[in-house]
């Protein structure tokens, strides 16, 4: 996907530099940032979340959600999850990390930043929201009717990194 | 002996309020407030921490401390410094964004040159291959 010329990836996280660097600089695609960590309260209210019907239809190459699911209730994540399906082209990927264990009241988000081809490095910041209940793989599945599955990685720490791509 | 002449910045002052159009030939730093569009194209356009700018931005490089709200061109890089903030669309070659800064836009940070430069080398190649070229170097035709 990141090949394809003019590629226009979106990114739910906040600007980070090496992310700014490796997907601008090194791959050469266009970069649209909407933190939605920075304001997630007002994100979690189903309407706030109607900004986001801005990237026009099938416009986007590639999402990427970070682990922002985990921090929404059921009804936005609804609706977040059909309007990135909508913005993304034919073949376009969406990446999304969902936490596994328990329900935690921990107040953290997690930075995720790319190293390079192979590699991500996480940190982790002061959270405004704590995480929803963990979300179950057919409620996963559910979030993206129609996609299908291109990859997933169930890291030992329980986190599922999964790759989903919208059908051509 | 002649001393080499430094030069220094422009400056707009904390108190200073500007709405219009500012352009120039030298390096300017913004401390003030500036609502309308920004142009110094050769130059470095420095927006200081307490600098509040609403403008449409071109210039060869763009530092950003304070905040920015408009889309900003540079020929060269835009930086956004621990701190500072931009909302809006970034062209520019280089971007850099600190730990601590905020920004919402788009960057695009691609050349429209790299894409034909890639591919007229292979053809290039390609058209030499196929002509001969004698002791001299000079093509040779057949």
């Amino acid at each position: 996907m990141l090949s394809r010329p003019m590629a226009e990836v979106l990114d739910l996280g906040p600007a980070i530099g090496p992310n700014i660097t490796f997907l601008g600089e090194r791959i050469g695609c266009k970069i649209h940032v909407k933190d939605l960590y920075a304001d997630l309260e007002r994100h979690a209210d189903v309407d706030a979340l109607a900004s986001l019907r801005d990237y026009g239809a099938e416009s986007i190459d590639a999402v990427l959600c970070w682990d922002i699911f985990d921090y929404l209730p059921p009804p936005s994540a609804s609706v977040l999850a059909a309007t990135l399906i909508q913005a993304l082209r034919p073949a376009g990927v969406l990446l999304a990390f969902f936490g596994g264990g328990a329900a935690t009241t921990e107040s953290t988000y997690t930075r995720y930043v790319i190293e390079d081809e192979g590699h991500l490095r996480y940190r982790v910041a002061p959270a405004t929201c704590p995480r929803q209940r963990p979300l179950q793989n057919r409620e996963i599945l559910a979030l993206f009717p129609d996609m299908s599955l291109a990859d997933s990685v169930l890291l030992k720490s329980g986190l599922r990194e999964l790759l989903f791509r919208k059908p051509e | 002996m002649q001393h080499p002449v430094q030069q220094e910045s422009a400056s707009i002052g904390k108190s200073i309020v500007i709405k219009g159009e500012v352009s120039g030939s030298e390096d300017l730093v913004i401390e003030g407030n500036v609502e309308g569009k920004i142009e110094l194209r050769d130059h470095i356009l420095s927006i200081g921490s307490s600098g509040r700018v609403q403008a449409h931005i071109t210039a060869k490089a763009i530092v950003v401390h304070g905040e920015v709200t408009g889309n900003l061109t540079a020929a060269d890089k835009v930086e956004i410094r621990e701190n500072g903030a931009v909302e809006g669309d970034i062209v520019a070659p280089r971007v850099a964004i600190a730990d601590g800064a905020r920004f919402r836009g788009s960057i695009d940070m691609r050349r429209d040159e790299p894409s034909i430069v890639s591919e007229r080398p292979s053809k290039s190649r390609k058209s030499e291959s196929l002509t001969p070229i004698s002791a001299n170097g000079e093509p040779v035709s057949v």
